[in-house]
């Protein structure tokens, strides 16, 4: 029986493109049931959207038939589900305990510095966002970050110039 | 039984139980948050943590989780072991460090679980001195207020909401310290019995909206043990009344009926109590304008009225007294059944199967036991809200099954819910449209109302050769798996009810009659709604062949020239045309009642009666329990219980001593009345807490002399704080309140177990004897089908709007729809009808809102008739529609809520 997706919603659903659809018919062929592809479902269209917005949330909960509320426990429980939009590239810079050790609050300075941005926030041209992470498992090459896929390690102020003019120019 | 030993002193204790229930069930103190009595344990907030000990050597003991931890036989535990106490206190003291320490402004205060508990554990100075973690609240609707700093994050909003009501639109969000309790966006919350997170929720993170704004703590409200008037289920509360008025209800427990909880409509539903709009004069009506009657006009009247040529039509919605003392004055013969021609049908056909040993009318609980169930023809959601809650835990029978072959003790909520993911006890509904059950049903079958009533015929017959026979060819492979399912349960359970006539009704106790020949069973549980508070004890005093048809027609042919209207609009029982011409002919109308209705406009005579809370009652509901209703506050204007404008008792236990021995069917009436001797050492129960303020003070404005208090002559009550205290018998307890734990979870202190009866309780009486077998009801003949643009009709039924009192109360009106019309998509396209659009209906021209729904049967349409004067009782089968050019009504259908509404397209 299908679960009571109720109309009273002021937001309305954005429909999934079809290579979201395609990807989130997949992952239903990998679990026993629709509530559980919730998670996978999110990812896809971050993936594809950079961002999980309330349109898209709704999107996939229509598309899942499941109860929205229940998605939105979902995405807002993995800090990297974002429910805000982001830059181009997401900088997960660790600020745990060996990175800290390490001096990486001079080169979180440095970024600071050199992007204009803080934790949580996007640079202006929409470049970078900056978040911290508890810990990215390389704790003997600290300080670490991640942007994007890529893992950098052995942080040092030049390094992130290096880091964030070829990022540009990657782009360019 | 199993023994085990808390703190050195044995206790036996049931070992199917956790620790923690059984050391409540104890009368022992143990503090926690996340385990409620009827939800178990999931063992999230770790506040009942206990010190288990291996055996009488070990001295060190580990620390477990009570609730999480089997009362197994020899078990040693200790709750005032150094370390449980201080884990305890440090549990505590985390949860606490967010917490706001707003109490003196919160609505929670005074009767705070988390109040308690904290005093309990310990916790009684803040070392955390940072800043706090604050939320945004969100608008929730009409009924309730968020206030999410306050949260302790114990999950049981959700546990209730969504495991236990089956909701979904609340959830918890995000995670660690900043876990959020709340809708996706904000908006009204959907599920029809949201307002129980105000007891849920152990503190003040969802609260009372109306009561906030009137409120008063719950020492300061003057209370006493009520009966719910909003339907036939007679759920128990405690309305709480402050300076004259009703201020909020909250649950009571009742072991056999609610529980632990109520619906919205009985919890925000009663403000009308307190309308203007209320009568409170004696009128009599002189060229058009009302005018007071004094006291020997009233006398007059009555004496009028008692004369030879007065008959008297009876009120469902009224108490036993009330329609008893109006037969005792008109006289059986001429004493009338005051609900519609149709309802009287159905009502004769549950009656009869009342007494019928076959059968056995299953009380709320026990409907919780069902392990198959099907629904016929009957939206239980909207009738009778509470049941649909019950059936909602009886399909987690299957899991509790599936439990105990895995050897998993069934309070591990979490454990038995993954365990049984997907799989429920079967539940059919044959119903004209979806339903708000429709997502715990394995199967279900929309038809329109002819076709389910030889679709049950046909089940029937497929489990009982002897039943008589019918076919639905369509739907043969769907009846012969509902009556396998049903022919395989331990306790099949078929629900149905008056809402559509009598057919469904009486195919319903052919499925149960065929049910209990099959098998060895006892009586088969078949569990027959009815509409309001007291259908069935009305029912049960007009005779069959008075119906209100024939009241109506003996006043148009002038065969009675006088009427006395109890508690009743008439114009919502019959059609306009039938009531206004008996009225008009009438001679007299005296028309008794708590507010102004159409049929109030047409007295003559109009005497002001009581409202529910304004005197003590009792009412018969859907099984046939008698319950007892106490007067809760005083009314301060001139109106009177019906029964004593009518009759010269003097007291209502005279009413009703003489309705037990004079009224058939009601001799066990009596057992309802507090037994024993009620005045200890010549002292009453009084309905105000020992801590009531400002007596005193409280009407100081108008006159600094303290009048004296209000005397109850009545019953065994008093408008006092001083008195035996109600703790002493929780029978006639409305707010239960013990040392050290002040909110309404104090009631597992007055249970003989948790979840069990209450010591000295009284869980109300059952009337019906029984004494009959009878037969199988034949299978109607065929019925005429629609013809041209006709559609079946089906009657549906709102649970904010359908019942008329409640629909009077502002929290409940912010709800409700009009009436609307509700049809498939391509019934609407064949009548070039819109969503939303104003369309008329035949025979009576009313306008109604079209709302287009996918889950109708097509050629059905579904008649809400809401709070506008449309009377059901103006249609016979079939309706038709047409287009109207009238502008879309006020309210319109956006508080509609259903799953199949068609979205416009985008």
């Amino acid at each position: 029986m299908s679960q009571q997706v109720i109309a009273s919603t002021a937001t309305k659903a954005r429909k999934l493109s079809a290579e979201e659809i395609a990807e989130i018919e997949h992952e239903m062929t990998l679990y026993p049931d629709k509530k559980a592809v919730g998670l996978e479902a999110l990812k896809i269209v971050q993936k594809n959207q950079g961002w999980v917005s309330d349109e898209s949330l709704f999107g996939i909960a229509e598309y899942l038939d499941i109860p929205v509320a229940d998605l939105e426990g979902v995405a807002t429980f993995f800090n990297l589900v974002y429910r805000e939009p982001v830059g181009k590239n997401v900088i997960l810079f660790c600020d745990s305990v060996s990175c800290w050790i390490m001096g990486c609050e001079s080169i979180k300075g440095h970024i600071k510095q050199q992007l204009d941005i803080d934790y949580g926030q996007t640079s202006e041209d929409g470049d970078f966002t900056l978040i911290p992470v508890p810990c990215l498992g390389d704790c003997d090459r600290a300080p670490v970050m991640m942007v994007g896929p890529d893992m950098h390690r052995n942080l040092t102020p030049e390094k992130i110039d290096s880091i964030i003019s070829d990022y540009k120019n990657k782009q360019d | 039984m199993a023994k085990i030993v808390i703190d050195g002193v044995e206790y036996e204790v049931n070992p199917d139980n956790n620790l923690l229930q059984e050391c409540l069930s104890q009368g022992l103190d143990l503090p926690y948050f996340c385990w409620h009595p009827s939800m178990g344990s999931v063992g999230a907030c770790r506040q009942c943590a206990v010190t288990q000990y291996r055996d009488e050597d070990d001295k060190e003991g580990m620390l477990v989780m009570a609730c999480m931890t089997p009362a197994t036989d020899g078990a040693i535990i200790s709750l005032e072991d150094k370390q449980a106490k201080s884990f305890r206190s440090d549990v505590i003291e985390s949860l606490m460090i967010s917490h706001p320490h707003d109490c003196p402004v919160c609505e929670e205060g005074g009767e705070c679980h988390l109040q308690d508990m904290t005093q309990m554990s310990g916790h009684n100075y803040r070392r955390y001195d940072k800043k706090k973690r604050t939320h945004r609240n969100q608008y929730l609707g009409p009924f309730i207020n968020h206030e999410m700093n306050r949260c302790i994050t114990c999950y049981r909003c959700v546990r209730y909401y969504d495991d236990y009501a089956g909701g979904t639109d609340l959830s918890a969000q995000a995670s660690h310290h900043h876990v959020y309790f709340g809708r996706h966006e904000e908006g009204v919350l959907e599920s029809e019995f949201s307002g129980n997170l105000v007891e849920v929720c152990p503190t003040g993170v969802f609260t009372d909206k109306a009561f906030s704004g009137q409120y008063s703590r719950k020492w300061d409200l003057q209370t006493a043990p009520s009966v719910c008037v909003g339907c036939s289920v007679g759920c128990n509360t405690a309305p709480g009344e402050r300076y004259g008025t009703l201020r909020r209800i909250v649950n009571r427990y009742n072991s056999e009926v609610n529980g632990y909880f109520l619906c919205d409509r009985g919890r925000f539903g009663f403000d009308y109590v307190n309308s203007r709009k209320r009568l409170l004069e004696p009128v009599k009506r002189v060229d058009n304008t009302g005018e007071l009657l004094a006291d020997d006009e009233i006398k007059a009247v009555i004496k009028e009225f008692s004369r030879e040529g007065t008959i008297g039509i009876g009120s469902p919605r009224a108490s036993n007294e009330s329609n008893f003392a109006l037969k005792t004055m008109v006289g059986d013969e001429n004493f009338f059944a005051g609900y519609s021609d149709s309802e009287h049908e159905s009502m004769a056909a549950i009656l009869t199967l009342a007494s019928d040993k076959t059968f056995h009318s299953p009380s709320v609980r026990e409907i919780e036991e069902a392990d198959a169930v099907l629904i016929l023809g009957e939206d239980v959601t909207n009738v009778a809200p509470r049941i649909a809650l019950a059936l909602r835990q009886s399909v987690r029978n299957k899991a509790m099954d599936l439990a105990s072959e895995s050897r998993i003790p069934q309070w591990q909520d979490a454990a038995v819910r993954e365990l049984a993911q997907h799989e429920r006890s079967p539940l059919s509904i044959l119903s004209p449209a979806v339903s708000r059950l429709d997502d715990i049903a394995a199967d279900r079958v929309i038809e329109s109302l002819p076709a389910l009533v030889a679709m049950g015929h046909q089940i029937a017959n497929k489990i009982s050769g002897s039943a008589p026979a019918a076919t639905s060819a369509e739907h043969d492979a769907a009846a012969e798996k509902i009556a396998a399912q049903l022919k395989g349960a331990k306790r099949p359970l078929i629900v149905a009810g008056s809402s559509n006539g009598s057919d469904l009704v009486k195919a319903a106790a052919n499925i149960a009659r065929a049910l209990h020949e099959d098998g060895e069973k006892a009586a088969i549980d078949l569990c027959l709604l009815v509409p309001e508070v007291n259908s069935i004890g009305m029912g049960l005093m007009a005779a069959e062949e008075n119906s209100l048809g024939v009241a109506l027609d003996k006043l148009s042919s002038s065969a009675a020239k006088r009427v006395i209207v109890l508690e009743n609009d008439l114009y919502r029982r019959a059609s306009k045309s039938q009531v206004d011409s008996a009225l008009d002919k009438a001679e007299k109308v005296l028309v008794l009642d708590q507010v102004t209705t159409t049929t109030t406009a047409k007295a003559d005579v109009v005497l002001p009666v009581t409202a529910f809370s304004e005197h003590e009652a009792t009412y018969i509901n859907y099984e046939g329990r008698a319950q007892l209703s106490f007067q809760v506050h005083q009314c301060q204007k001139m109106a009177q219980p019906a029964w004593r404008w009518i009759s010269d008792a003097a007291h209502i236990d005279d009413v009703i001593e003489r309705c037990c021995s004079e009224a058939p069917g009601f001799a066990k009436l009596r057992d309802v009345l507090p037994g024993g001797n009620p005045f200890i050492a010549g002292m009453k129960v009084p309905r105000q807490s020992h801590r009531y303020s400002g007596r005193t003070a409280m009407i100081a404005n108008v006159n600094v002399h303290e009048p004296k208090q209000m005397e109850d002559k009545e019953s065994i009550m008093s408008f006092s704080m001083e008195g035996i205290s109600a703790q002493k018998d929780p029978s006639i307890m409305a707010s239960p309140w013990a040392p050290k734990w002040t909110s309404n979870q104090s009631i597992s202190k007055f249970q003989d177990e948790v979840n069990g009866e209450l010591k000295q309780g009284h869980v109300g009486s059952l009337l019906f004897e029984k004494t009959d077998s009878g037969a199988y009801f034949d299978v109607p003949a065929a019925t005429v089908q629609p013809s041209g643009k006709q559609l079946h009709l089906a009657l549906s039924y709102q649970i904010f709007g359908s019942d008329e009192l409640s629909a009077r109360a502002e929290p409940i009106r912010e709800r409700m729809t009009d009436a609307y019309v509700g049809i498939c998509p391509e019934d609407a396209e064949r009548r070039g009808l819109a969503q939303g659009d104003v369309a008329t209906i035949t025979p009576t021209g009313a306008p109604v809102v079209v709302c287009i729904r996918t889950g109708v049967k097509p050629g059905t349409a579904l008649l809400y008739c809401g709070d506008a004067n449309i009377s059901p009782a103006e249609f016979t089968g079939f309706l038709e529609i047409e287009k109207s050019a009238a502008r879309a009504t006020s309210r319109g259908i956006a508080n509609l809520i259903v799953s199949d509404f068609q979205e416009e397209e985008i």
